[in-house]
């Protein structure tokens, strides 16, 4: 065996895998985890756990993975994390824990989100549940939001023993684990639910149909309702667009609703009641993980897609296995490019979408180099979808109606990091209604950090 | 949950509902709206709020049959409880905000087409309840799909009109609101709710007479709180969100001609969808009725 090398994990064909919507990724079996987690220096000082924005014990659990203790291995990332099947298929771990493994200077890190989905899948087989609170303290939680950031307070503080109860605005639970992720990533009812079940296990109440700043305010919860403390994990906002010529015809999707048709409501199964456009060509504006699924969605549903994206490949935001899976599935890239207008037929729907070759200038304040306009370099792509995944902007349902809740200028909620507390007395926060759009795992990372701010703001009373 | 307490067949494919909902009557306020589905498998169906009863947690819907699931809802009956429904959504009536005395001064027109009589209402009773008294024009078709005539009545002074002339006025709502404003009455603003191309026309005819206009805006939507950007038009230049930034929009500033060419997107898919629900079984998709 090359040590220097990850043990390659099975896939879908490319070409099977581009006209279905199965798990791409098919993770490790007991002999490839464990052949893999002998890779692991298990080093004194690991690098990898800091690299980590939940802190799980990584060399720990993969210790237990050599030495065949699944359960073992479960109980050591429980520690830390409740949504482990979710971050082994998700997390961006070639900037975090695997980007900064000792391995990986000469050779390849060790494959560590494989091996903590291996653990995580086969603890679920096996029938092994998350250990509940030995006993309840009688303090309630309000968490608003059952998407990462949610499901990870809501977990932990149940560990401690709080009386926690989800509001979900949409009829089912997952947050973006649902609507935003697809099934060939992040498979629904064999992951997702599962691990919502675990986290119902733990003790935690789940109320679907109730959008907190509508159904219901936050002074209302603490006040009538009993809530001593709440949790604001409410998520990313509203759709961006271009304010290009052309974004109002038909054929002109954010990618938020392309994706939520497709994962949430199942329009990609013909059994749905749910419509989605089946386009023939589609292009895709935006370069991060969101226009990714939404790239791979419009293939799988038959369309020749384009991922159009102003700056170059480097600058790519999304996953590297996304960005890999994706060119595999026969997605052309069109990098440095930025578009300009679209056009509509005479009925209104869309022909096509003119764009403007880019160059890289100066570095820009995100630190990334600017990309420039080069004139005249006009071009037409003939399409009949548009996908916008530019970004969303704060929903402002939250803060608008809940008085002493500071907003900064962007509409994003105002929480230390450390414990997630808001300008308002009792009123945590944390994940995309904090930061705007980011990941799962950091979304994990301040739910978690708001759990601590929780039980400290909570034992202190 | 969400369990249905009273149904009415109003007219021909127009149904009214009484659905236990305690979370959403408790906030309710007229202009404002609700996502329903039918079924573990149904669709997220917005509908204009049509009367609340905060007390008894109690929320009014008025449906028309027009798709697979509107279909299938008209199917339930008393006893029988919607998956799930959610609200209120979307901002109040401005009218909500505005001091009762001000209110009072203000000559206001509602003009209700079809099933949008039932949002009208809503905003009719709240007012009523202030002490402020308005006029009301309700359109339809034909005498007999006019629906809540009585309730209407003892809410608004109400002035009916049939493009057919079965009833009331003969024309339609823009003919009877320029016979009001021929007649000398004067309105301080006219609040339109029914069909899109209604609501054009009226907009079109209120700028000639330099009365301000709000409309509400009933596009598609998939989760109607502000994440998917289906339910975007153009407002004054603007690209607006329906469910959040509306649903009740100056109509002056609207783009009908986008917003009624976006409500095609699916229009095929929904009549093949509703031909489905409706022929069961014995659909297969061969006649061609579905096609388009």
């Amino acid at each position: 065996m090359d040590m220097m090398k990850k043990v390659p994990v099975r896939e879908q064909d490319p070409l099977v895998r581009a006209g279905n919507f199965e798990e791409v990724c098919l993770g490790y079996n007991k002999e490839e985890a464990e052949k893999e987690a002998l890779r692991c220096l298990n080093c004194k000082n690991p690098k990898c756990v800091q690299g980590c924005p939940v802190n799980i014990d990584i060399p720990g659990f993969i210790t237990k993975v050599k030495e065949s203790d699944v359960k073992g291995a479960y109980d050591v990332i429980s520690l830390s994390s409740s949504l482990p099947a979710i971050c082994g298929r998700v997390c961006p771990q070639e900037t975090q824990c695997e980007g900064k493994c000792v391995r990986g200077i000469k050779g390849e890190p060790v494959s560590i989100g494989k091996l903590e989905r291996y653990v995580a899948d086969t603890a679920r087989e096996m029938g092994i549940k998350p250990q509940q609170a030995e006993k309840k303290n009688g303090h309630k939680v309000a968490v608003i939001g059952s998407g990462p950031a949610g499901l990870t307070c809501a977990g932990d503080l149940a560990k401690l023993g709080y009386d926690v109860t989800i509001f979900e605005a949409l009829h089912k639970a997952g947050g973006v684990l649902v609507y935003g992720i697809p099934e060939f990533r992040l498979p629904k009812d064999a992951v997702v639910e599962k691990e919502i079940e675990n986290v119902k296990h733990l003790g935690v109440k789940i109320e679907t149909d109730c959008v907190v700043g509508k159904s219901a305010t936050i002074d209302d919860l603490m006040k009538n309702e009993g809530f001593e403390a709440v949790f604001i994990g409410s998520g990313a906002g509203l759709p961006k667009f271009m304010g290009i010529p052309g974004e109002q015809a038909m054929g002109v999707f954010s990618a938020n609703e392309y994706l939520t048709r497709s994962n949430l409501m199942k329009a990609f199964s013909d059994s749905s009641r749910t419509p989605i456009m089946k386009a023939k060509k589609a292009v895709i504006v935006g370069g991060g993980n969101v226009a990714m699924d939404a790239a791979r969605t419009a293939l799988r549903l038959g369309a020749e897609t384009h991922i159009v994206y102003r700056r170059s490949e480097e600058e790519l935001p999304a996953r590297r296995e996304e960005v890999h899976h994706a060119k595999e599935e026969g997605i052309i890239f069109n990098l440095l490019t930025n578009p300009v207008e679209i056009h509509a037929d005479e009925n209104g729907w869309v022909k096509g979408i003119t764009c403007l070759r880019m160059e890289l200038g100066e570095p820009d304040a995100s630190g990334r180099r600017r990309p420039v306009e080069i004139p005249g370099s006009e071009f037409y792509i003939e399409c009949d979808a548009v996908i916008m995944s530019l970004g969303t902007s704060p929903n402002p349902l939250i803060s608008s109606t809940t008085k002493g809740l500071e907003a900064n200028r962007r509409g994003c909620i105002v929480a230390d990091e450390e414990k997630g507390q808001t300008s308002k007395e009792g009123v945590f926060a944390g994940g995309d209604a904090v930061t705007g759009a980011a990941t799962v795992i950091l979304a994990m990372g301040a739910g978690k950090a708001a759990a601590r701010g929780i039980d400290e703001y909570l034992s202190a009373k | 949950m969400f369990k249905i307490i009273k149904k009415e067949n109003l007219a021909p494919n127009i149904f009214l509902m009484d659905v236990e909902a305690p979370r959403i009557a408790k906030y309710a306020l007229p202009g404002q709206f609700l996502i329903v589905r039918v079924d573990e498998e149904g669709e997220r169906i917005p509908l204009t709020i049509c009367d609340y009863d905060s007390e008894k947690g109690i929320v009014q819907i008025v449906f028309q049959v027009i798709g697979g699931d509107t279909y299938r809802m008209s199917h339930l009956e008393v006893g029988d409880s919607f998956a799930d429904m959610v609200g209120p959504l979307g901002k109040p009536s401005d009218l909500t905000e505005l001091p009762i005395e001000e209110l009072k001064k203000m000559k206001i027109c509602f003009i209700a087409g079809g099933v949008g009589t039932a949002p009208v209402y809503c905003q009719l009773k709240w007012l009523k309840n202030q002490g402020v008294d308005v006029d009301c024009i309700q359109g339809a078709r034909t005498k007999d799909i006019i629906i809540l005539e009585k309730e209407m009545s003892e809410v608004s002074n109400l002035h009916i009109c049939t493009d057919d002339g079965s009833y009331g006025i003969a024309g339609n709502v823009c003919v009877a609101l320029q016979k009001l404003w021929d007649e000398g009455q004067r309105f301080d603003r006219v609040i339109a709710i029914g069909p899109m191309i209604m609501m054009k026309f009226v907009c079109q005819l209120t700028k000639q007479l330099g009365v301000e206009t709000i409309v509400s805006m009933n596009p598609i939507m998939v989760d109607g709180t502000g994440m998917c950007g289906a339910c975007r038009l153009m407002v004054g230049g603007k690209v607006k969100f329906a469910c959040v930034d509306g649903p009740e929009f100056d109509g002056h500033e609207v783009d009908f001609a986008q917003a009624m060419q976006r409500m095609k997107l699916y229009a095929t898919e929904e009549g093949r969808l509703y031909l489905k629900a409706k022929e069961g079984d014995t659909h297969h998709g061969g006649c061609g009725n579905c096609a388009n």
